[in-house]
């Protein structure tokens, strides 16, 4: 049995080039960037020029990346580490309803603590209004966190809209780009933005890797205390090999972007056009403001897991956002946000497409996902009373 | 994630479908949940000649339905009433602890479709509408939510508790 990978959302498998980059990594040096000597010297080179590339994917100055441990450290860092050093000027921030549990959960957290916060509620194609944010801001905001793609949807929010209005009223912009950042355009002047969190996992580097982009004098505390890496934002000893791996996939990333948002685009809209001999299928997400490489189906009458579940028998990973297979039993709150009922949310089912995918893999999915859905459909009560009425 | 019985009764399921001139009907769940289950049976000297069910669910929820009605049929009502969410758990050697919660649901239905059978028995022509047990609420904490029943933390909006698959309610205080 093939195996048809459409799950790149969840994590990208590792180019190539950024494999070969961080075995000769491995092989050639084993330093602390931090020491002295010649061997320290090895790998604060290799560090610095990792630094580089990061920066050049998001048009950023090499000072102002951090690398971290991936996307959720970044978020944390950013939420906590500004809402901590600003608590002395105002207690309340800015969200949407549609975030990561990255997100949400720092702020719950910030809750307990005291923190105010206020959540803005998306549209049904999950877009973030600007003026809802403007009109939430007080004068005790010390911190704005919007994304910039939603993961369950792909939705792309108007960030440099959002951007301009905190830049007026000087407070500090976190955007969660974990998903974008690498797959499209991510410029953090273009976007206004303060902060900025990626993950290397998300465009064919290693997992564990990630980075925060901060501009230069913003107020923030690190999460981790020791040392002085990173500028004292971020102590402990560098995890070489993926930040390696981070730089050679961010360089690649930022080369080869349009044709591969390209192809991954050419994917998506086959996948979709073929959607329409499945009926009763709702695309999740705003139609032209979205990720190229991700597509969010709700399937009527039958629950995602088990979709996922026979579609995996037949070689095909794809994502599932029904409660049944969240660890809590929740529906998603991201769908439930955009209006999707409870038994829509619960067929939710995310495919996201990558540079190897190719259109005959997209035909096999559509295949088999058409034979799995009529198969649930088949011992399903809720499609026997729909086609009752 | 799940048992090699858990995924043959998932690929292919036993029993699938509905009697149309059922002799009981259980109807469990509801989307909100997650699951939702109807088992029909037709029932001759006492005994379970033929059962069939209709699952909306999880791999675990299609499982159980196949599971409990391959140990119903043919079985007297008596014994299938005996028939609990433990033992359908231990014929399929086991589900993850989160989708405990779906085994309540195969036995309920099963159990229900009898005494549905029971009640027409005795004269009653109208399907009582089922009648929901007591649920607690979730217990607060310092802004966090515990199961009322064996205590572990929740996320807020979840309908049963992840570790014992109780039914939870979650009510603002």
């Amino acid at each position: 049995m093939e195996t048809v990978y459409l799950d790149h959302i969840s994590a990208t498998p590792l180019h190539p080039e950024v494999k070969r980059t961080m075995i000769d990594y491995l092989s050639r040096s084993f330093g602390n960037p931090v020491s002295q000597h010649h061997i320290g010297d090895v790998a604060l080179e290799v560090l610095e020029g990792a630094r580089e590339e990061v920066a050049r994917l998001i048009n950023a100055n090499p000072g102002e990346v951090v690398f971290t441990s991936g996307g959720t450290e970044s978020i944390n860092h950013a939420i906590k580490g500004v809402a901590l050093a600003r608590a002395k000027k105002g207690n309340h921030i800015i969200t949407s309803n549609i975030e990561h549990n990255a997100v949400l959960k720092s702020l719950r957290m910030l809750e307990r603590m005291g923190y105010r916060v206020t959540s803005i509620s998306v549209d049904e194609f999950g877009l973030v209004d600007p003026d809802s944010v403007k009109k939430a801001i007080t004068d005790g905001t010390i911190l704005v966190s919007i994304m910039h793609a939603n993961n369950e949807i792909g939705t792309i929010e108007p960030i440099a809209e959002i951007g301009r209005i905190t830049r007026e009223r000087n407070i500090p912009f976190h955007c969660d780009a974990v998903v974008s950042a690498g797959v499209v355009p991510v410029d953090v002047e273009e976007m206004g933005v303060d902060l900025l969190s990626i993950a290397a996992n998300q465009f064919y580097g290693p997992s564990g890797v990630g980075a925060l982009y901060i501009r230069p004098k913003t107020e923030i505390w690190p999460l981790l205390d020791g040392g002085m890496q990173e500028n004292s934002h971020r102590a402990g000893t560098h995890n070489m090999v993926g930040i390696v791996g981070m730089g050679k996939a961010a360089e690649l990333a930022r080369k080869d972007m349009p044709q591969r948002m390209e192809h991954v685009h050419g994917l998506k809209k086959a996948f979709i056009d073929g959607l329409g001999f499945i009926e009763d299928v709702l695309l999740n997400g705003h139609p032209t403001k979205s990720l190229p490489n991700l597509a969010s189906i709700s399937v009527s009458y039958v629950e995602g897991e088990s979709m996922m579940l026979l579609l995996d028998e037949e070689g095909i990973c794809v994502s599932t956002r029904s409660a049944c297979a969240s660890g809590s039993l929740r529906a998603s709150h991201v769908l439930l946000s955009i209006g999707r009922d409870y038994a829509e949310a619960q067929g939710t089912l995310v495919f996201s497409f990558g540079i190897t995918n190719t259109l005959e893999e997209v035909e096999n999915a559509l295949e088999t996902l058409k034979k799995v859905v009529a198969t649930l459909r088949n011992i399903s009560p809720l499609y026997r009373k729909q086609r009752k009425r | 994630m799940y048992s090699e019985t858990v995924m043959d009764h998932f690929k292919s399921p036993r029993n699938v479908g509905r009697i149309e001139d059922a002799d009981g009907i259980g109807e469990v769940g509801n989307p909100v949940c997650g699951d939702m289950m109807t088992i029909t049976l037709k029932v001759k000297d006492d005994r379970i000649e033929d059962i069939k069910f209709e699952t909306f669910g999880c791999g675990a929820a299609i499982a159980v339905s196949s599971m409990v009605t391959e140990m119903a049929k043919g079985k007297t009502l008596e014994e299938a009433l005996k028939i609990t969410n433990k033992s359908v758990v231990e014929q399929l050697e086991g589900l993850p602890k989160n989708k405990l919660h779906c085994s309540n649901l195969g036995a309920d239905a099963l159990h229900q479709a009898i005494m549905d059978y029971y009640e027409r028995k005795e004269g009653r022509t109208k399907p009582k509408k089922r009648q929901r047990g007591k649920v607690e609420p979730l217990e607060h904490r310092e802004g966090r939510c515990y199961c009322p029943y064996c205590d572990v933390e929740l996320a807020e909006e979840a309908p049963t508790c992840t570790l014992c698959g109780k039914p939870t309610e979650h009510r603002h205080a």
